[in-house]
């Protein structure tokens, strides 16, 4: 089946499960259409293995239009690929050339253990999010909802911090796998927000806590996790981050 | 009344704000900024070799920086605030490279971050190894002076013209402020982010000043070596 | 028309407007002590099933959430852009939960329930409070007040939104709301987890069998009650803007245990969709409906005309639906919108390579948004370069993402050249039956959200899928579930190695390993690309008796070649991406029969279901009030065999009427 005259070589991850070791495996990519997203360049190669009698790739995919967060390729040495502000399921294949050599790698990082080949695990992130990602409001609990006023700006700023998919490309690029971007946005997003102010000592302390614990480096600030993001999420929401913690480490009353 | 032992637990228990990945950040910057608030006094004593006076504006300089008591109490504090800087930076790389046990194969750092960023750990290094030297060409020395009784007959701006003589001294001294240059570039700025102070309005500003600050000090610092070969050439 | 007997829909008695309040003050409760002893499980986690868990969860009870993916964040109401309709008249133009219910009524073509649309329209206000406690950003006025827009099917602006990610912010809050529940013990995630059956003892829905996708480990749960909130089957057409991942397992699987299934057939195809562009397709994306507010659709007044849009003046241009529905023009429902696309392209006037694709175009409204702006910034005889270029400002604020999202998909620079549209498969208003309680024909087994066939008739109005997975889960099952569990109370919590856990894990096993052991020269994505083109070519946007009778043949040949020729690589006991598509995929083409079986009894037209040869002589959809204002309620009796039960639907609060949008 051809749709298009790109070819390409592939050295994807293959890695069984969590516990046997991976390594490279070089796959040919033929007849691909600079109109196909890097996924469903994804999906001809593995038709072409099942019809080869090989296993195909795993790979985490859902949504297929940049929104839920579980895709996660790292290509070419970049978290999305070489597109800034886009997922994989995004890239498409006009941001290649015909004959390229592409690394395909999973996220690495010890706080998402690899599943199966580019499939890993970031239960970490709804870890973290138990721990007080949240406002706490009951089903019910609340008033009429333009009893809250809120400033446009604060409202939008919110927003953009809000706009994280989850992804994880944030901790993939940074050199120190640290989680500071997703924490940050999470906890700007409520920081900035009047229904937020009630619990925003004890929700940085705990997500920065359990941030920790689940095995993520520490932010250095290189800025990557920015460039990266494929949402836009600003640094300064790991600006506002420290701020938080360090207000409620220095003041909080326990 | 403040207890003592809950503020203890606060911050330097497991779960305190200083075992925290924020909180370590916090004293990386913390000191950082101290350094660099110290390499402006040390850059304005330097500068006055510049001065055409056969060094004695520096001498009365160097000798009040190392007799002075003041000067020698905040002299603990400059070593303890650096070695602060360095354990936690020792902490910090370990913990980040645990954090990924198994390494990418190929990186495109350069697609989203600068070299220099990336590379604090080495820099760093890289300046440990220059400020051992340079510490035992002129701090050592001086302090033998100094609680030797010498100190008044210390002639630091002689002791430079000697150590600048060769001119492979010179190359590690550029080598080393090099180092510093690129440490600062990164490091400036960084530190505010650490502490939180980002703002739409004042961050382009401090990274502004960043660049300038680490430029003319590093300037200041490689012109000096320079300065000093080419006077003992004409000598 | 009598309702058949095995369908009782629980309507309360008494006025329409206060059926839902009298009913949430009588309805059994359970009390708190006993609360913790009950059990729910609760399958899918977007946002009827995270909504039901957390709610559930304060509530008291104990609570077991299962999604496939690797989060409950991903799943799919997070791609949901426009935003969520709500009768709160905070713009005062009239607006009201009556007016709500009206609307929601007639855009359904007069085949959704009364009660159950006005229930939806009372909580409709009390979501838009709940999301902003919970710190939802909706999009803002100056003044701090909340933001409204129009869509389609109204003449008010009721939609609250958050820029073009409105569904994923509803879901984080949703999330949110859960991961506190688990946060604090009271819910137990199970990620990466798969229903694979329904277990029932004695007539009751006890519990299901679910896959550990990572290790492939077969698991048995018991619950006293069993929500399922899996979402719609869009899939079974292959190309729609669903998930990949979306399926009809959990439904079909409660169907095939005794859930009757409600309306298949109805199906909506959403209009602005980008357009397919080549066979290596996976999906189809979205552009939100919100963007019919400020384009405007046209198509060349010329057939077969090959010039580029921009260079084809005003005056040979064909704006379709301001020319047929001169009322709502543009923001027309979505299945006349549709079908006034595909009659267009049908007679030749499509454009683009495929000729299936029509123009929306934004400079007429970036031209008059450019002219506010100048008059604002007080620019006097602006040239009107600087019009569009005000006016592009104003139109990125708004769309930004969405024209990002094409310009990646299709290469093309939205703001510059109109953006090309084709209908897609979006969305189902069918799936379980269920009563005004959200129970299924199988006591204990609840379905919410998309999966349940309850409030939308034969066409869903934008922003109203939002506003039903969210009334469900917050504030319909939390009263309605009690109606049942009272009388569970002293109902013990049963051993998994009771014989019914014990011979449908079996079952599951069985099926599993048969799918692996075809071994056949085919990839599940075969049958599946055929089925799906089955589906859209004759059980699609268009219908018509011989298509359908040929469309379930079809699909039976397909079905054995499935079963034969199938093949699935990898093992049982491990990640296999591959095995899990491959029951998706069997299930999807049992559902496909019974889809087009619905569809060919289903003798009018109505909604999303356009019967050729039940339309006016204008080509405008023509209802059979008198044979068919009911609702199908299918019953699993064999493969190939489902008999129909029907409901009748009554109207005593609205009059009937040949909708009309002209």
């Amino acid at each position: 089946m051809s749709h298009g005259n790109m070819n390409l070589t592939l050295k994807v991850w293959k890695q069984k499960n969590k516990n046997e070791k991976g390594r490279f495996e070089t796959i040919e990519a033929k007849g691909i259409s600079p109109d196909m997203s890097f996924l469903e360049m994804f999906d001809v190669v593995n038709e072409k293995l099942i019809n080869e009698g090989k296993e195909p790739i795993a790979f985490d995919h859902d949504c297929r239009e940049g929104i839920c967060g579980m895709c996660s390729m790292y290509i070419n040495g970049q978290p999305h690929g070489p597109k800034q502000g886009v997922t994989t399921c995004q890239l498409h294949m006009r941001s290649f050339k015909d004959g390229d050599t592409i690394v395909v790698e999973p996220w690495r990082s010890a706080a998402f253990p690899v599943i199966k080949d580019l499939a890993v695990d970031r239960s970490s992130f709804d870890r973290i999010m138990a721990a007080g990602g949240f406002v706490s409001v009951n089903t019910g609990n609340v008033k009429d909802a333009n009893n809250i006023l809120i400033p446009k700006d604060d409202a939008d700023t919110a927003f953009a911090a809000a706009a994280c998919i989850g992804c994880g490309a944030c901790v993939a690029a940074c050199k120190n796998s640290s989680a500071m971007l997703f924490v940050s946005a999470k906890v700007s997003q409520f920081a900035l927000l009047p229904q937020g102010q009630i619990e925003k000592q004890d929700r940085v302390l705990n997500m920065v806590r359990q941030m920790d614990e689940e095995g993520f480096g520490n932010c250095t600030n290189t800025g990557a996790c920015e460039a990266e993001c494929p949402k836009g999420i600003s640094l300064e929401n790991i600006a506002r981050m420290n701020r938080e913690y360090m207000g409620a480490s220095f003041t909080q009353n326990k | 009344m403040l207890n003592l032992y809950t503020l203890k637990l606060n911050f330097m228990s497991k779960t305190g704000f200083l075992h925290s990945s924020i909180g370590k950040k916090f004293v990386m910057g913390l000191t950082g900024l101290f350094l660099i608030s110290f390499l402006v006094v040390h850059v304005g004593i330097n500068a006055c070799i510049f001065i055409p006076d056969n060094g004695e504006t520096f001498n009365a300089a160097a000798h009040f920086m190392a007799t002075n008591p003041v000067i020698r109490v905040m002299e603990i504090g400059l070593f303890a605030g650096l070695l602060l800087h360095i354990y936690q930076a020792l902490i910090l790389t370990l913990e980040n490279k645990k954090a990924r046990p198994i390494a990418y194969a190929k990186v495109n750092g350069a697609a989203n971050s600068k070299w220099y960023s990336r590379s604090m750990g080495v820099l760093g290094s890289l300046l440990l190894l220059f400020l051992v030297v340079h510490l035992s060409h002129f701090w050592v020395d001086t302090k033998v002076a100094v609680f030797s009784g010498k100190a008044d007959e210390h002639n630091t701006y002689v002791e430079m013209q000697e150590v600048f003589s060769h001119i492979w001294v010179v190359a590690i001294y550029l080598f080393g402020v090099g180092s510093l240059l690129f440490h600062l570039l990164h490091g400036f700025q960084s530190a505010f982010q650490t502490l939180g102070l980002n703002h739409k309005k004042y961050t382009p500003l401090i990274k502004k000043i960043g660049i300038w600050y680490s430029v003319i000090v590093c300037l200041l610092f490689a012109l000096m070596p320079i300065v000093m070969f080419m006077r003992g050439m004409n000598n | 028309m009598a309702s058949s007997t095995k369908l009782n829909s629980r309507i309360p008695e008494g006025v329409l407007e206060n059926k839902w309040t009298k009913y949430r003050s009588t309805v059994h409760l359970v009390n708190p002590s006993n609360k913790r002893s009950l059990e729910v499980l609760v399958v899918g986690s977007g946002l009827a099933g995270a909504s039901a868990a957390a709610t559930l969860a304060e509530m008291g009870y104990k609570v077991k959430v299962f999604c496939f993916q690797d989060s409950p964040r991903r799943a799919h109401s997070i791609a949901a852009q426009g935003g969520v309709n709500a009768a709160k008249n905070y713009q005062n133009d009239g607006d009201s939960i009556y007016r709500l219910f009206y609307d929601t009524i007639k855009g359904g073509d007069y085949r959704s329930r009364e009660a159950n649309v006005h229930r939806l329209a009372e909580v409709s206000g009390n979501i838009i409070d709940q999301c902003v406690g919970q710190g939802v950003p909706f999009a803002r006025e100056y003044g701090g007040t909340l933001s409204n827009r129009s869509f389609g099917g109204t003449q008010v602006q009721r939609t609250f939104y958050a820029a073009g990610q409105t569904g994923q912010q509803l879901l984080l809050g949703a999330y949110s709301a859960l991961q506190r529940q688990v946060g604090m013990g009271a819910v137990t995630m199970l990620s990466r987890h798969e229903m694979l059956d329904i277990v029932n003892i004695d007539g009751k829905a006890r519990g299901i069998i679910a896959r550990d996708l990572v290790t492939g480990k077969l698991e048995r749960h018991f619950g006293h009650a069993v929500l399922l909130c899996t979402g719609g089957y869009g899939n079974v057409f292959f190309l729609s803007t669903n998930a990949m991942g979306s399926n009809v397992t959990a439904a079909w699987k409660a169907h095939k245990k005794g859930a009757f299934f409600g309306n298949p057939c109805y199906t909506q195809i959403h209009p602005t969709c980008i357009p397919v562009s080549g066979d290596h397709q996976s999906k189809l994306t979205l552009m939100s409906e919100s963007l019919r507010n400020d384009g405007r659709i046209w198509v060349p007044k010329k057939k077969d005309d090959n010039r580029k849009p921009t260079d084809i003046p005003e005056e040979e241009r064909d704006y379709y639906l301001e020319r047929r529905y001169p009322a709502f023009g543009n923001l027309v429902p979505r299945d006349v919108a549709s079908r006034a696309a595909k009659e267009r392209c049908d007679a030749g006037y499509g454009v683009g390579a495929s000729k299936l694709a029509v123009y929306l175009d934004f400079t007429f409204n970036t031209e008059r948004y450019g002219k506010i702006e100048a008059a604002k910034k007080n620019l006097h005889n602006p040239s009107k370069d600087e019009i569009m270029r005000l006016g592009k400002e104003v139109v990125k604020e708004k769309y930004g993402n969405l024209f990002d999202m094409y310009a990646q998909i299709t290469g093309e620079n939205p703001y510059e050249t109109p953006m090309r549209i084709y209908p897609a498969v979006h969305y189902t208003m069918g799936g379980l039956w269920v009563d005004y309680n959200l129970m299924t024909t199988v006591p204990g087994l609840y379905a919410l959200g998309e999966a349940n066939f309850s409030d939308h008739g034969a066409n869903r109005l934008g922003a109203s899928a939002l506003m039903q997975g969210l009334a469900d889960g917050y504030f319909v099952i939390p009263y309605t579930i009690g109606d049942y569990l009272s009388e569970e109370i002293r109902t013990k919590a049963i051993p998994t190695d009771h014989p019914a856990f014990v011979e449908a894990e079996k079952n599951v096993q069985d099926n599993i390993s048969k799918l692996l052991g075809i071994k056949g020269t085919k990839s599940v994505d075969h049958f599946h690309k055929k089925l799906g083109k089955i589906m859209w070519d004759k059980c699609g946007m268009a219908r018509n008796k011989e298509g359908l009778t040929s469309a379930i043949e079809e699909i039976k040949q397909l079905r054995k070649e499935f079963w034969s020729d199938v093949r699935v690589l990898g093992d049982a006991n491990e990640f296999n991406p591959e095995l899990e598509k491959a029951a998706r995929v069997a299930d999807f083409l049992e559902l496909g029969e019974l889809m087009c079986i619905d569809a060919l009894h289903r003798n009018e037209s109505c909604g999303g279901h356009f019967r050729e040869e039940f339309q006016t002589e204008e080509g405008e959809a023509m209802r059979d009030d008198a044979n068919f204002s009911y609702v199908a309620a299918w019953e699993f009796k064999e493969e190939s065999k489902f008999e129909l039960h029907k409901e009748e639907l009554k109207y005593e609060n609205i009059k009937i009427a040949q909708r009309s949008y002209k």
